[in-house]
């Protein structure tokens, strides 16, 4: 067993699912320690999970793009000895620890699913094309820890949740980090509208929208809200100003992997299909038979999305009813 | 109006007497502001993701045939338009490439999109590099390509412009790298940007805000997909392009040796998914919606 540190680029109120994710793909390596960059308040409440011993803050919170959260990050390596620093694959988690396998000269791995207790690391590469296993080249004498980031969504919630249980709150080491001055300069911060759906990244359920909504993705939200499902689409449907962009999902937005990923009006082109292919089951609804979507779909209706989605929300209803 | 012309007329002439004085502080400022900006930008030539992409025997990616990653036109634009905005300022856009023999196309496409130059490294101890070897050996190209230009209106500040990612690693973790190696600022995944007299705003989203972001040269900037619609070479641009030149180096040329890059990952082992195939195809006559929903039971996906 060894030292793992998890990295947090910000903590909110509760953790979120991606969250205890890498809490638990940690917690099956060795003892966790926790550093965060951006925080309200006392954090150690949130980070009272069994297995998480040490907690690792700066002075004031840092949020990111902040270049003094690989300050942290770095001393926090030292403090814990870890011989693993996990975080999630998000921009600014990953422009950290890309900062840190520099400093630290080691080796990064972006994108993980999982990590073996031998620090052995299986990803998909190529949109989901093929699973590949890697590991540092050192790896049998390691002088430096090996620095991986996560994709959400490869361990099943309910595991999480047998693995990630409430636990005494850890012991925390404020370190003497402090922001940098001038360089890199937020001049603006607005928060963007926090959705009651399930985000899009870590949901378990996505469905998803484009072109053949003609605009209305008012079926669509009644059914993922119906289902507990994020909210997803094409970029044809973001272009037009229809959805927000970070509905995106494709190889240029967001990739997802959920168990059910329902894909209505989407013609399904290679840059969709790379961001949704290694989804458990995919359901695709479109008016055009020979829509490429129809070759990866589990099930496929050709039909209106605007008379089929409405039917199935009927049926959904009548059946918790 | 006689009395009062006279204090104008004294004022004039005191300015006389210093003007080379003033007209040297005058300069200063204008040097300041219009400083040379030398924008390199990365390119890089990858498999195309419209077609079947592979690994070889050795666990690398196939990288025998390719294209210029349609991710990297973005930043190539967002150099140009940068350049086209500041007609009065010594503005150099430069593409460096690294990859193998086949590479030269991406930095020739990166010609005919508007770049004034291009470099290629080429080397095949690059061969298997991984995020930290890729970054050694770009910090050093960067480095080499920044010293060899020469600019006529002063010293120049650099900056770095990449895409979000390259699209058959899709790290996107080499801009933080590049730019902790360089000792440059880093910002990622632009969606807007505006160009200052000496600093760069940045739009981007991060996390759970949106954020405008200031950042100062030397810089290593990622854009993302949103930023801009790059622009396609015409019949011109792809004739003047010829002309312009095309640089191969090796990494002795820019100081570096093979256990310099000698990468820190290895890949293990790699296997390719069976591809997915197409499930129950139904047409709908009126009753598909419920049809799903039975699906779905029947999958236990409720």
């Amino acid at each position: 067993m060894s030292n793992v540190l998890v990295f947090f680029d910000e903590l909110g109120e509760a953790l979120t699912p991606a969250q205890k994710e890498l809490i638990a793909q940690a917690a099956a390596l060795g003892e966790v320690h926790i550093a965060v960059a951006a925080y309200d308040g006392d954090p150690t409440p949130v980070l009272a999970v069994n297995g998480v011993q040490e907690v690792y803050l700066p002075e004031v919170s840092l949020p990111a793009p902040e270049v003094a959260i690989v300050d942290l990050l770095e001393t926090s390596v030292a403090e814990s000895g870890a011989l693993v620093v996990l975080g999630s694959s998000t921009a600014d988690a990953t422009d950290a620890l890309a900062r840190l396998a520099v400093r630290l000269d080691t080796g990064l791995i972006c994108g993980a699913g999982s990590i073996s207790a031998d620090l052995v690391v299986t990803k998909s590469e190529l949109a989901g094309s093929y699973t590949t296993t890697s590991q540092l080249v050192s790896a049998a004498t390691p002088a430096q820890p090996l620095v991986v980031t996560f994709k959400p969504n490869n361990i099943d919630p309910q595991r999480v949740a047998t693995l990630v249980t409430d636990g005494e709150q850890p012991e925390v080491n404020v370190l003497p980090v402090r922001p940098s001055v001038g360089g890199v300069q937020i001049e603006e911060r607005t928060a963007m509208e926090v959705s009651a759906r399930p985000a899009l990244a870590e949901a378990r359920i996505v469905v998803a929208g484009g072109r053949g909504t003609d605009g209305d993705f008012t079926p669509l939200e009644e059914l993922a809200d119906e289902l507990g499902a994020g909210l997803g689409a094409s970029r044809a449907a973001t272009d037009a100003g229809w959805i927000e962009h970070a509905a995106q999902v494709g190889q240029t937005g967001v990739t997802v992997s959920p168990q059910l990923y329902i894909s209505a009006g989407i013609s399904g082109a290679v840059h969709q299909r790379a961001g949704m292919q290694t989804a458990g089951t995919i359901v695709a609804i479109n008016k055009d038979e020979d829509a490429q979507v129809f070759e990866i779909a589990d099930f496929g209706v050709v039909g209106d999305l605007h008379e089929v989605i409405p039917q199935m929300i009927e049926e959904l209803r009548r059946r918790k009813g | 109006m006689g009395p009062a012309a006279l204090p104008e007329i004294a004022i004039h002439a005191t300015m006389d007497i210093s003007d080379t004085a003033q007209i040297s502080r005058v300069r200063r400022e204008h040097h300041m502001v219009n400083a040379p900006l030398h924008i390199i930008t990365l390119v890089k030539w990858v498999p195309d993701a419209q077609l079947e992409r592979r690994y070889n025997a050795e666990g690398r990616i196939d990288r025998s045939e390719g294209v210029l990653s349609e991710l990297d036109e973005y930043p190539l634009e967002a150099a140009l338009q940068i350049k086209e905005a500041a007609p009065d300022r010594e503005i150099r856009v430069t593409a460096l490439t690294m990859g193998p023999a086949g590479a030269s196309t991406a930095a020739k496409k990166a010609l005919q999109i508007g770049a004034d130059d291009a470099y290629q490294l080429t080397d095949d101890d690059l061969i298997g590099a991984d995020i930290w070897a890729t970054s050694v050996a770009l910090k050093a190209a960067v480095e080499t390509v920044t010293g060899a230009a020469e600019f006529d209106s002063g010293e120049p500040e650099y900056l770095v412009l990449t895409g979000m990612a390259s699209e058959e690693g899709e790290s996107g973790a080499l801009p933080a790298q590049l730019a902790e190696r360089l000792g440059a600022h880093v910002v990622t995944y632009a969606t807007g940007l505006d160009f200052e007299a000496e600093r760069l705003v940045v739009t981007r989203s991060g996390g759970t805000e949106s954020q405008r972001v200031a950042v100062t040269m030397p810089a290593v900037v990622s854009v993302t997909d949103q930023v801009n619609d790059p622009r396609y070479p015409n019949f011109k641009a792809i004739m003047a392009a010829k002309k312009k030149p095309l640089t191969r180096f090796t990494l002795a040329d820019v100081g570096l040796q093979r256990e310099h890059v000698e990468p820190k990952v290895r890949v293990v082992t790699t296997q390719a998914r069976p591809p997915r195939t197409a499930g129950e195809i139904i047409t709908d006559e009126g009753d598909a919606g419920v049809k799903i929903v039975e699906f779905l039971a029947k999958e236990r996906l409720l």
